[in-house]
């Protein structure tokens, strides 16, 4: 019954989301107040309808209702609960409905926490996440139904979740993720509106960017614990392979990187405001790309399901309806919204111009890196993959361009600079960037070049950031005043940027620095990695909920002292069958210590061990959570939730200029 | 020239270099760094190239996983029922990599016609198949069990 139940929820918040697309748009269109009003109330409809319809998949997932087809083939009653609630999302039609969830929340969001807005644009924005709902529950109901029953026949048990996906960081990863995909779907939408409008100016600016910003956040979060996942569970010490999911995860990424900052220049200064536009419609198309290389399993990658060609057709469908729909009003309505201001070359205009040049052109770049094996096959030119070593080569001397930039960003200022005063600004952060640059690799001997480079432009960066801060303390008439003065969403960037500057560092000291050893090694032998002495003590067998496992038991130890406990497991899942390795870390905030068992070798009891030794790569991650932290700080600006000024007036002035 | 499209102009020219740069960077990076799917079949009919890196994809040949006794070099053979490929590596295999199921090598090619691989994917899931061993099954008389079409 419940499952059932779930279904007619879903149904209702199709029609309701299909009522939220029609009635409130036609109300704009006509001036018709009543209509308008509607959608705030419909948006909270759609939502109560969708959690309902996941709550009732999410009851049978728990209640073990293997009748249910979706959970029969992905969950088990061995299943620890946390892990059979995350099932739920472990799979195409749940993950669907979880996206559907997502976005009725931010629909939700945008009509409850939008007292400032007018009603009329207000309405349109609605009406268009309204739209992308339709297309999304559509999708769920017509061709990816969770509901479906296996009646009669059904399993006594059922087939188990995959065990890659049976971990902690899978059960946040998803959500995360689809906050920051779907949260793009809020910046779309206002720039639909603005079009719509044909008004764009300052104050919309400020209505997009909190949500822009913090959709931004959610999908750096997603993205580090999608490569923290893989480092530990998937990818043998790796984190991050330019998988064709991960590079759609990332393309957003880069786009909203570019849309934040260019958002920033329209709020501030009115300026790239049809550009600002344009990349708010091409961050959420690639995120809908994202969503279509994901679920249609073009691609060979680690998360393409089992797949069923109609879905991919859908998806394709619905991405073309919306970027050919949402380009072709660009450019009928681009010129209504577009800005003539002026700047000088010396000034944060052409500072922020090159970050989003450098943006762009990244995104393109892992664009067209990422499609070019499906061209090549359309084209029967045969099968094709693009390794890594073409994203790394494309990727990383645009990275080390931006930094440079990115350090004269914070004392840059708006319009009108001088190049004597950023000569002034910059002497004496260059010269204790170019020391920290050579002396600080010397603490890691053999001298690496790369990472020589990567301490040079993060010092940079820091020392930019350092600069500008002390000088505003400086102007005010105490620290503490100056402390007050300081804006959050000045902070915002300050703690955003320094992320950056430590994932930089995280990257390339993990890259330069790791050893890594596979080796055979019976219980009794030891091997040195980098200084750390790794003694493979014994081997034995443990019981977990739902596994049996092989464990190693290691010692670490580092000059006769010992350091850590690592106890890597092979383990065997009972439902499936299955095997999967767990590998053991010892964490650091300089070094993590890893170690993974292979397979077992010979006869004598020896097994495949692969020992890792990874400076610094938590930095990158740190990093990633900075940069999160970052973007909500900047998004919690007082200044965005300033109430307007007269309701009426400003909803009268809003719909005679329309 | 008027300061608004002297400003139009820099900028032009600013984005077309960057973005020519940009090209250049990319066909560079992709001349290097693309390879080739082969089915056994055309490995065997000698079409793949020799010392380039490829990948070849198949079924793992019941029976032919042989591990050294003394390092973790690992000789097994890729099927497509048509012809098959001995494939030669050294390190950790995946977890899901097993006899008679799919899997895709990729390495560089020796004369005597095996593939020296410097990675192995096998499928991640029960139901899942890489594409491109279904690629090289459909071009194959035989289906993934060996049965004839």
């Amino acid at each position: 019954m419940i499952p059932e139940i779930g279904h007619f929820a879903l149904i209702i918040a199709f029609c309701l989301a299909i009522i939220l697309a029609t009635v409130p748009a036609w109300g704009a269109w006509r001036g018709n107040s009543v209509a308008m009003a509607l959608a705030p109330s419909l948006s909270v409809g759609v939502l109560v309808f969708v959690a309902i319809s996941f709550a009732c998949l999410a009851t049978a997932f728990m209640q073990d209702d293997f009748s249910v087809q979706l959970v029969a083939s992905h969950s088990n009653s061995l299943l620890p609960p946390m892990y059979k609630f995350s099932a739920v999302w472990g799979n195409h039609e749940g993950s669907l409905l979880l996206w559907a969830l997502i976005l009725a929340c931010w629909t939700a969001a945008v009509a409850v926490f939008s007292p400032q807005l007018p009603l009329l644009v207000l309405s349109r924005v609605l009406s268009v996440m309204g739209a992308i709902a339709i297309g999304f529950m559509a999708f769920s109901l017509f061709t990816s139904n969770p509901f479906a029953r296996l009646l009669p026949g059904a399993p006594a048990d059922g087939g188990d979740l995959n065990p890659l996906l049976q971990d902690p960081g899978l059960i946040i990863h998803p959500p995360l993720l689809y906050m920051g995909y779907v949260g793009f779907s809020v910046a779309f939408a206002f720039a639909i509106a603005a079009l719509l409008g044909g008004r764009l100016d300052a104050s919309w600016a400020r209505w997009s960017r909190p949500w822009t910003n913090v959709a931004w956040g959610f999908l750096s979060l997603g993205i580090m614990l999608g490569s923290w996942w893989a480092y530990y569970e998937l990818g043998w010490g790796g984190w991050w392979f330019w998988d064709p999911v991960e590079n759609a995860s990332f393309m957003p990424w880069l786009a909203g990187t570019a849309l934040i900052h260019s958002l920033a220049a329209t709020e501030k200064r009115g300026l790239f405001k049809s550009w600002t536009v344009l990349l708010a419609i091409f961050a959420f198309s690639l995120s809908l790309l994202g969503t279509f290389l994901v679920r249609s399993g073009v691609l060979t990658s680690v998360h393409a399901f089992a797949t069923d060609p109609e879905r991919g057709m859908f998806i394709l469908v619905f991405l073309a309806l919306v970027v050919g729909g949402s380009l072709t009003l660009y450019a009928l309505r681009a010129p209504a919204v577009s800005s003539r201001v002026s700047f000088d070359w010396v000034s944060r205009e052409s500072l922020l111009l090159c970050n989003n040049v450098v943006f762009l052109v990244a995104t393109l770049t892992v664009l067209f890196g990422t499609l070019f094996p499906l061209i090549v096959d359309a084209l029967g030119m045969g099968k094709v993959s693009v390794g890594p070593p073409y994203f790394n080569a494309v990727f990383v001397p645009l990275m080390a361009l931006l930094v440079p930039v990115m350090g004269m960003g914070p004392v840059s200022r708006w319009k009108r600079d001088n190049l004597s005063r950023w000569r002034g600004e910059l002497l004496i952060p260059t010269v204790v960037a170019v020391l920290c640059g050579v002396t600080l690799p010397l603490l890691h001997a053999p001298y690496n070049i790369w990472v020589a480079l990567a301490v040079l432009l993060s010092s940079w960066l820091l020392l930019g950031l350092l600069k500008d801060f002390w000088q505003r303390l400086r102007n005010a008439s105490s620290t503490a005043s100056g402390l007050r003065r300081l804006t959050p969403s000045y902070c915002g960037m300050v703690i955003a940027h320094l992320g950056f500057a430590a994932c930089v560092i995280g990257i390339v000291a993990t890259s330069q620095y790791s050893v890594e050893q596979d080796l055979k090694m019976e219980p009794g032998d030891s091997q040195e990695v980098a200084g750390y002495e790794f003694r493979f003590i014994e081997l034995a067998q443990v019981r977990g909920p739902n596994f049996v496992a092989d464990e190693a038991r290691f010692e670490v130890t580092q000059n006769g002292e010992w350091v850590a406990n690592l106890n890597p497991q092979k383990r065997r899942y009972l439902a499936s069958g299955s095997i999967m390795t767990e590998a053991a870390i010892d964490p650091g905030m300089f070094r993590d210590l890893f170690v993974a068992m292979g397979e077992p070798v010979g006869t004598s009891g020896a097994w495949a061990m692969r020992l890792h030794y990874k400076p610094m790569v938590r930095w990158m991650w740190l990093g990633a959570i900075l940069m999160a932290v970052g973007a909500f700080a900047a998004a919690a600006d007082k200044r965005y939730r300033r109430q307007r000024v007269s309701a009426s007036a400003s909803n009268e002035a809003a719909l005679h200029g329309a | 020239m008027h300061p608004v499209r002297k400003q139009r102009l820099y900028l032009v020219l600013f984005i077309t270099l960057f973005s020519s740069a940009a090209i250049g960077l990319v066909v560079y990076a992709l001349s290097g760094n693309i390879n080739l799917f082969y089915p056994p079949a055309e490995v065997v009919a000698g079409k793949a190239p020799v010392g380039q890196p490829i990948r070849v994809g198949g079924m793992v040949v019941e029976d032919s996983v042989q591990r050294s006794d003394d390092s973790l070099a690992i000789r097994f053979k890729l099927t497509d029922y048509e012809q098959s490929v001995a494939v030669v590596y050294v390190g950790i295999l995946p977890d899901l990599f097993a006899e008679g199921q799919g899997a895709v090598a990729s390495g560089v090619l020796n004369e005597e016609g095996e593939l020296q691989a410097t990675e192995i994917l096998a499928k991640h899931d029960e139901n899942y198949m890489p594409p491109e061993v279904i690629h090289a099954l459909e071009n194959s008389r035989y289906d993934h069990e060996g049965n004839a079409k």
